[in-house]
């Protein structure tokens, strides 16, 4: 069939026999109730189909996001965010390069999908650097890093990111490691509770561009900061937060910060805080407008949550917000109209520095008896909640308000299945769970420790995702796939929902340097500064051979000229240590400093086409003392 | 032989009726339309563009899949072996083929207004001499791309001509080249014109008096 030329048909005749092919491939959201396919059939993806989800993981310290299919599990690519990754040439280029600025790490926990509407709108994938307090915007375009925000100003650990709001307006931030500000003011760990603050950040997201920046702190005592998750209908312009170590102890914290049966989170009316920006109530602390929400009532409201919470997720209405104690067997559930009416008639139990405590027995609808170590809670938005519990290694599925008074006197009852996961299961994500109409389907575990799962690859261990099918009753497990350090948290987004490029047109290239014809090929010498417009195409470079003079700062433009998916070009120098990949379409500058005399090759380190091997060339490097 | 002659003459002064007349517009639309489209098809197909590279040959320019990248890709490959880059402004007739659809246009119309079947024949016979012209410089055009190769290339290979009508396989591609819409439209207008010819057939020869 592929081998008849398309014109001796009438060309809609394809075009029709198309259809019903795409309507079978519409992944089936909630549809497969009661399907009794056996595991290997729902998830197998034949060579050459594809998968029905994106599967964007966080890759922890690796400082990447892993791209898998569901329901496939396959790895399918990774995006580097805030590690050099030669394998892309991803920071060796003067603008990845810059980008990455002097860290050569960050630890990636949460990303989070864009949202137009309540709904993810695929445009951008937002992901947060615990360890240096930086946000970075992917866009999904073409899957790459577009921009990173920080180091935050006043945060030190930034984890509870990155959480988007309804609209994209914010992102969501808080320092989990409370510190004096702004940053480089001394005191000692001693002086914690006067000296150190903690505080929670709105990242601002421009609607056209995606750029970001911070738009304002609300200043709070040195809580450690953890999870947050932004509300929607009618919790719409709030944002929750957890936090741990409400004893505000500064050291031996397993024991230190275990000790209250409950910790405060908050509840963050974020359009307060930009109002009280709007309205000039701030201090400027670090370049950031810093609110104390002593000083502005109404930006900041303590929400007692049973010890040690970690994470905060609102439901697909709005209405519930479920937080985990670590340390509580339950998932306690708190309502956002309680929360109102609770603001309203002023029903506080206590106040912490001028910020008023919810009553908890007020605000909180019940505390569901999931099991030990309950950390986090993800919807099918058929009013099930699916809640990771750690110490169990299990994950609950409950059913969620409104209880029946009966349920509400025994809220074990409301908790219909448990499965097993392999093992200590941290995050656990429901496709669209965070929007207001989540996929439903598949339930991606992902477990801290996959002792024994796998055959043996020595001590440091991958991770296990668990792919679960929550269409039934009962969950199922049905696939499990072995990851790199360390998924945290993950988001699953419908395959056709985005249609990334594979080129760059020519037509959008704006590098000043960009050249197109081996006519404009050429090198220019400014002084000791060096400029080599280069074209890469298969097979070869041009030019190949460049003549320099030690000391010379030498920057490499080269264009790779193809506009055929696939056919990326490398620039590897070595002993310069430079690992350049330029995609179809795109120009890349490389700037080397010609320290040592000598001659060194250039090639392409991309399989490219069958001379790949020869696309080669050499930069020779002149002597300084031999320099006419 | 006078016979002959004075028959021949007779059939040539044959008056076109209304449907010979009708053929005639209709062959003029035609052809006006094949300019549209393309007239041949050439696709290239191989493991790795399973969809294939498309070349589209219009009577006055070239066009190529995806916004015109298939030609530079074909291109591209084709430096492997040598071969010429294939560049619309080395294709001179491209210039004047559209100005010989326009001749054709007008003897048509012609044929409509002067009604004689010796202008069916006079239009029939050039666009059959035309047709066959044109096939052959198309003929030795591939054979041209595929007989003059830098022997510097990269790859050596055989000369070949590139298939013109029907699939051939080169190294790891399949080629398919096939006559395309337009192609129907010009067979269209030769058909109209037979067509033309055939339904005037039983007309009786207009002749000045004085000549009976
Ligand atoms: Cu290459």
């Amino acid at each position: 069939m592929r081998f008849v030329p398309k014109s001796r048909f009438p060309r809609w005749i394809p075009l029709l026999a198309t259809l019903p092919i795409l309507g079978a491939c519409a992944p089936d959201d909630v549809t497969r109730d009661n399907d009794r396919r056996s595991p290997a059939e729902l998830s197998y993806v034949a060579p050459g189909d594809f998968d029905d989800y994106y599967l964007f993981y966080s890759g922890g310290h690796s400082g990447n996001v892993f791209v898998a299919g569901i329901p496939s599990m396959r790895h399918i690519v990774t995006i580097p965010v805030f590690t050099k990754y030669p394998g892309k040439g991803y920071g060796y280029d003067d603008v990845t390069k810059e980008l990455l600025g002097d860290y050569t790490w960050g630890d990636i926990h949460h990303p989070a999908l864009s949202k137009t509407d309540g709904l993810y709108d695929g445009r951008w994938l937002f992901v947060n650097d615990n360890a240096h307090n930086r946000v970075a915007r992917i866009d999904l375009r073409d899957f790459k890093v577009k921009e990173i925000l920080g180091p935050i100003p006043n945060t030190s650990g930034n984890h509870g990111s990155s959480f988007v709001t309804e609209n994209t307006e914010y992102i969501m931030g808080g320092t989990r490691f409370s510190a004096p500000i702004p940053k480089g003011t001394y005191a000692h760990p001693e002086e914690y509770e006067d000296a150190f603050n903690g505080v929670i950040t709105g990242i601002r997201v421009d609607p056209d561009t995606g750029d970001m920046s911070v738009g304002w702190q609300v200043l709070t005592p040195p809580f450690n900061w953890d999870l947050s998750s932004t509300g929607k209908g009618p919790s719409s312009g709030w944002a929750f937060f957890t936090s741990y170590n409400t004893e505000m102890a500064h050291t031996v914290l397993e024991a230190n910060a275990s000790q209250l049966d409950r910790d405060l989170g908050a509840a963050v009316n974020w359009r307060a805080a930009e109002q009280a920006v709007a309205d000039g109530n701030y201090t400027e602390i670090d370049g950031v407008p810093v609110i104390d929400p002593a000083e502005v009532p109404g930006v900041m409201y303590f929400l007692p949550i049973a010890k040690s919470p970690h994470g905060m997720d609102t439901d697909p209405s709005g209405q519930w917000i479920v937080a985990g104690g670590k340390l509580d067997p339950t998932a306690g559930v708190y309502s956002f109209e309680k929360i109102q009416a609770a603001i309203e008639a002023e029903d506080f139990e206590d106040e912490k520095r001028g910020v008023p405590v919810l009553n908890f027995d007020s605000v909180l609808e019940g505390q569901v008896p999931v099991g030990l170590g309950p950390l986090h809670t993800q919807f099918d938005g058929r009013g099930n909640a699916y809640t990771s519990m750690f110490i169990d290694s299990q994950v609950a599925k409950w059913r969620l308000p409104p209880w029946s008074d009966e349920e509400k006197a025994d809220l074990e009852s409301v908790v219909v299945d448990k499965i097993d996961v392999h093992y200590n299961i941290g995050h656990l994500v429901v496709g669209g769970s965070d929007t207001r109409e989540p996929y439903g389907n598949w339930l991606v575990a992902m477990n801290k420790h996959a002792v024994g799962r796998h055959i043996k690859v020595g001590p440091g261990i991958p991770e296990t995702s668990q792919l679960i099918d929550i269409t039934g009753d009962e969950m199922r497990m049905v696939k499990e796939a072995f990851t790199d350090k360390e998924p945290h948290f993950a988001q699953i987004l419908r395959a056709d929902k985005i249609d990334p490029i594979e080129v760059y047109p020519r037509a959008e290239n704006e590098h000043p340097h960009a050249i197109w014809s081996f006519d404009d090929a050429e090198i220019v010498r400014n002084g000791d500064s060096v400029e080599v417009k280069m074209i890469s195409i298969r097979s070869r470079f041009v030019p190949d051979i460049v003549d320099v003079r030690q000391g010379d700062t030498v920057t490499f433009h080269i264009t790779n000229t193809e506009q055929t998916p696939g056919l990326t070009h490398g620039f590897g120098i070595g002993e310069m240590d430079i690992s350049g990949n330029i995609d179809p379409g795109e120009t890349k500058s490389f700037t080397v400093e010609m320290d040592k005399p000598g001659v060194f090759p250039f090639y392409c380190t991309v399989f490219c086409s069958a001379l790949h091997q020869e696309m080669q060339g050499y930069i020779s490097v002149r002597p300084a003392e031999e320099t006419e | 032989m006078q016979g002959f002659l004075k028959k021949q003459e007779l059939f040539l002064r044959k008056p076109l009726n209304v449907w010979s007349r009708l053929c005639l517009v209709l062959a003029a639309v035609c052809l006006g339309a094949s300019f549209f489209f393309p007239l041949w098809e050439i696709r290239l197909v191989a493991p790795q563009y399973r969809d294939g590279l498309e070349l589209y040959i219009y009577s006055y320019q070239l066009q190529a899949g995806n916004d015109g990248q298939h030609l530079d890709e074909i291109n591209l490959l084709n430096h492997y072996i040598g071969m010429q880059p294939i560049r619309e402004a080395d294709f001179v007739e491209m210039t004047w083929i559209p100005f010989a659809f326009g001749i054709f246009i007008l003897l048509s119309l012609r044929g409509v207004v002067f009604g004689r079947m010796g202008n069916v024949v006079d239009l029939f016979v050039l666009f059959a001499y035309f047709g066959l012209f044109s096939m052959g410089n198309f003929y030795y055009r591939l054979y041209s791309y595929g007989h003059n190769l830098d022997p510097r290339a990269p790859m050596t290979i055989e000369p070949f001509t590139p298939v013109l009508f029907g699939k051939n396989r080169i190294a790891n591609f399949t080629q398919f080249s096939y006559p395309d819409t337009g192609s129907y439209f010009l067979m269209a207008f030769g058909l109209l014109i037979l067509v033309a010819g055939v339904l005037s057939l039983r007309e009786k020869p207009i002749v000045p008096e004085e000549a009976v």
